[in-house]
């Protein structure tokens, strides 16, 4: 539904002493249709550039952005203006953003039916539909209110309504519930999954959240410095050994008691037993294992268990230990004393 | 001097002033409203961005901006003339006002539209809006409480210089204050034209607050009123106003 294929964005931050900042280099990025994908990355990775240039708000530098089969890059035109053509294509394409953008001069109905205006709807067309939108999002009463009356949950839910209005088969978010509580997030994550399912919206979402892509996305990859460092599907994510997005999706904690042990994050997914696999493993080779943490979860709709053991000795007294969990088809990472930045992040 | 003798007088130069202030005032938000938001949009990174005619605006309004009011007067004459057929006179007072309120209000609708928060200019392209679009359904509407209060702010400088407009020929107050108080001592006259004139802009004033908070409440919660910027930008009004008085 939404492709990029080796997407570039460089800014000219003084066009004369020629100091250039690469927010995007060469980004491929693939999102199915009907799924909600999220981008997660470190603040200045690039997300907002990425999600920008999908609607062209940003010029890509090169590279080309299909969305729904049409190639927007080609639209574009020259110079900074948007054309007819991609306007017409922006506006099937919703957008929500962190700090809403709702106009403050207009009340929430009037701020849905703008996109309609927009259209060129009629008058009593674009009142009936806003009002079923505010209806879909749960604020049929709020229509005649203004912005400034409504909680930041609230604003949120009338930014949904307003980027749903032209029917888009696409919704991009940026950071949609940054700035909004822990209770709020989550009934908007919940709206977009809903709305994601009911409506068949494709969703593209950046957030900066671990649990925002745990609680609602199919699929996600993770930026660096301008390139997508891993992607996938959640589940495939998951089935990654040394999956960074995995470890921080779905974090154990426990650091190794001293020097010469060896920490194993063991990933079971479902049904596999592992309570006999551990104590098996300890009768077989009669060693110790302590547990320094273990989760269960639901990630992407999948049911993950991991559990982060400890065994005596280095890496090396271990190998066989390891292949002997790897042959009962477990996932087993082994956890360098320098973990990966993001997992500590979501860790926390 | 009795009161009989001075209410015709009065009465002539209040009419006189609020024809040289209203007209000049809705020609200044005419024309000085499209000027200031082509210099927000044609400023670097503005949706029209175009250096040369940026500068050119920019450099027009400044000169305009900053040029003393009699000065432009005298160079307008020739102006004034081919326009309206006269140099003396009300009507003939109008086109320097105008031409001086100009530049005055497009400064300060520069400054307010330039405040109107980007993010809604850019969810408006989002949805596909066109420039155009941007203009009426977000940055007027948005700013809107702003130019309420800077047309306050236009509305009293231009009464400042309609003054010195009066003064050669013009008629209105600051003609009668300077006829009657200064050149035949009638005190008694200037200090009732001082005290229509501080009645009159403290009206104005008041009113114009009045119209920008109630658009600015439903805007926000609490936030201040858009009084605060326009006392600052109405240093120069007030000044103005001083002289007069
Ligand atoms: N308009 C701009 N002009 C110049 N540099 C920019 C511009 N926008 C972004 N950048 C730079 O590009 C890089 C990527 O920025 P971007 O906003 O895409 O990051 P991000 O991943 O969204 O970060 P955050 O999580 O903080 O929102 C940063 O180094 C930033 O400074
Ligand atoms: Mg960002």
């Amino acid at each position: 539904m939404i492709t990029t294929s080796g997407l570039t964005k460089v800014y000219r931050t003084h066009r004369s002493r020629g100091r250039e900042v690469t927010a995007l280099d060469g980004v491929d990025l693939h999102v199915r249709e009907g799924e909600v994908y999220g981008v997660i990355g470190q603040s200045g990775a690039g997300k907002s550039s990425l999600i920008r240039c999908v609607n062209l708000l940003e010029r890509p530098t090169s590279g080309t952005v299909t969305v729904a089969g049409q190639d927007l890059t080609a639209l574009a035109g020259r110079g900074p203006r948007a054309g007819r053509e991609l306007r017409q294509a922006r506006s099937r394409i919703g957008m929500v953003f962190q700090h809403f953008n709702l106009l403050s001069s207009r009340t929430v109905q009037d701020n849905v039916e703008l996109p309609l205006e927009i259209l060129g709807t009629s008058g009593k067309e674009r009142s009936r539909k806003a009002l079923e939108l505010l209806d879909l999002v749960g604020l049929a009463d709020k229509a005649k209110a203004y912005p400034a009356q409504l909680s930041g949950g609230q604003k949120q839910r009338v930014g949904i309504a307003r980027a749903l209005a032209g029917d888009p088969k696409v919704l991009l978010s940026d950071e949609a519930t940054s700035a909004l509580d822990p209770e709020t997030t989550r009934s908007i994550l919940q709206l977009l999954r809903d709305l994601n399912r009911q409506l068949g919206l494709t969703v593209l979402l950046i957030t900066h959240e671990m649990d925002v892509v745990k609680s609602v996305c199919d699929s996600a990859a993770l930026m660096e410095k301008g390139r997508i460092v891993e992607s996938g599907t959640v589940a495939d994510l998951l089935a990654t050994p040394g999956s960074q997005l995995a470890a921080a999706l779905f974090p154990v904690g426990g650091e190794a008691s001293g020097d010469d042990r060896t920490v194993l994050d063991v990933t079971f997914h479902g049904e596999s037993a592992t309570q006999p696999v551990i104590s098996q493993l300890s009768r077989t080779y009669n060693i110790d294992i302590s547990i320094l943490g273990a989760a269960i979860d639901t990630v992407g709709g999948l049911q993950v268990g991991r559990m982060r053991i400890e065994l005596p000795g280095r890496y090396e007294d271990n190998v066989v230990p390891i292949g002997f969990l790897r042959e009962q088809g477990l996932q087993i990472d082994v956890v360098d004393h320098d973990e990966p930045a993001l997992a500590k992040e979501g860790a926390k | 001097m009795t009161w009989s003798e001075m209410q015709p007088l009065l009465e002539q130069a209040c009419t006189e002033t609020l024809i040289m202030v209203g007209w000049s005032t809705l020609i200044a938000v005419v024309g000085g409203l499209p000027l200031g938001i082509l210099l927000v949009l044609t400023d670097k990174g503005g949706l029209l961005q175009n250096t040369v005619v940026n500068k050119v605006i920019g450099q027009i309004v400044n000169i305009g901006r900053s040029l003393p009011f009699i000065i432009l007067m005298v160079a307008l004459m020739n102006f004034t003339r081919w326009v309206t057929g006269t140099t003396i006179g009300s009507e003939a007072a109008i086109v320097p006002l105008a031409i001086g309120g100009i530049p005055f209000f497009a400064r300060l609708v520069e400054t307010a539209v330039r405040e109107v928060d980007h993010g809604l200019v850019e969810a408006v392209q989002a949805m596909g809006g066109n420039t155009w679009t941007i203009v009426r359904k977000v940055l007027v509407p948005e700013a809107l409480p702003s130019l309420i209060a800077s047309t306050t702010t236009t509305v009293i400088a231009l009464i400042g210089y309609s003054a010195m407009a009066g003064t050669v020929g013009g008629g209105g107050l600051g003609d009668l204050a300077v006829r009657y108080g200064y050149q035949r001592f009638e005190t008694g006259l200037m200090w009732i034209t001082v005290a229509v004139l501080a009645v009159a802009i403290s009206l104005i004033q008041f009113a114009g607050d009045f119209a920008a908070r109630a658009l600015h409440r439903r805007g926000a919660r609490s936030g201040p009123a858009p009084r605060l910027r326009l006392l600052k930008s109405g240093e120069p009004a007030t000044a103005d106003v001083g002289k007069v008085a």
